[in-house]
């Protein structure tokens, strides 16, 4: 391997904690889904560590599966995106409290 | 030698850009940011010997995802996000307060005890298109047919959510 491990876990812990900072810190629905996708995307950066580690294939099939999950969980959720900003137009969440009441 | 600094400097580069796409008010610099974190990461990934997901990597993310994320965000319009009211600054510094924590557990429960860690294995036969397809028409097979049902409904419910009036 070309670095240890350990390493590209660390990696991987750093980048989906600053997707978890992003959550909670913005209030743009767009850089919310983003930071998802960058949560997402440091998950599978820890399997193909893994994979590669053990010698198996398995942890990237894994990875398959979260491109494919990535790709129709972005269709629907811009899709909604959009949907809201046609009737409330914002996109602020802070402002989308149409179930509050 | 070379090729783990390599890695160091890429694994920089994607967390640098990572950190740009959390702290810019504007969508479209987060956007154009965020394709470079996954550039660098598909580099990444041809380090750790995973050649196919490299290239689904720029394919799926840079490419698709993103290029959706973009026009989505075009059509909008938005301008930069307003700065937060006076009295919400306390949610920031407790969402970062929360988000350290967070990091620190699982660097603790990672990191406390050594033994899951054996030195690793060094030749690495999979990461091509053969080893990952046999795998996938074979063992996963059930998984992969749940995918592309997944990818289904994703399109349906796409195509009724983008009707004129929901």
């Amino acid at each position: 391997m070309v670095v240890p491990l350990e390493h590209v876990i660390a990696l991987s812990m750093v980048l989906f904690s600053i997707g978890v900072l992003g959550v909670l810190f913005r209030r743009n629905a767009f850089t919310i889904f983003m930071s998802i996708e960058l949560m997402l995307n440091a998950v599978n950066l820890a399997l193909v560590g893994f994979s590669r580690y053990h010698n198996s294939v398995d942890g990237q099939v894994f990875v398959f599966l979260v491109m494919t999950l990535a790709a129709a969980e972005v269709a629907v959720g811009l899709a909604i995106i959009i949907a809201l900003y046609r009737n409330r137009q914002t996109v602020n969440i802070d402002e989308i409290n149409l179930m509050k009441n | 030698m070379y090729l783990s600094l390599l890695f160091y400097f890429i694994a920089s580069i994607a967390v640098g850009s990572a950190i740009f796409v959390v702290l810019n008010r504007n969508a479209i610099y987060s956007a154009v940011s965020l394709v470079l974190c996954f550039f660098a990461l598909a580099v990444l990934y041809l380090l750790l010997e995973a050649y196919f997901l490299a290239v689904l990597e720029i394919f799926i993310y840079a490419g698709a995802i993103m290029v959706l994320f973009l026009f989505a965000i075009m059509l909008l319009n938005l301008g930069r996000e307003e700065a937060l009211p006076r009295f919400m600054q306390l949610q920031r510094s407790l969402s970062l307060m929360l988000v350290l924590i967070f990091f620190f557990g699982i660097f603790l429960i990672l990191f406390g005890s050594s033994e899951i860690l054996d030195p690793p294995v060094e030749k690495f036969s999979g990461g091509g298109v053969y080893s990952l397809g046999e795998a996938l028409f074979s063992k996963y097979l059930l998984p992969f047919e749940i995918a592309s049902l997944l990818l289904l409904v994703g399109l349906i419910g796409t195509v009724y959510l983008a009707k004129r009036k929901i």
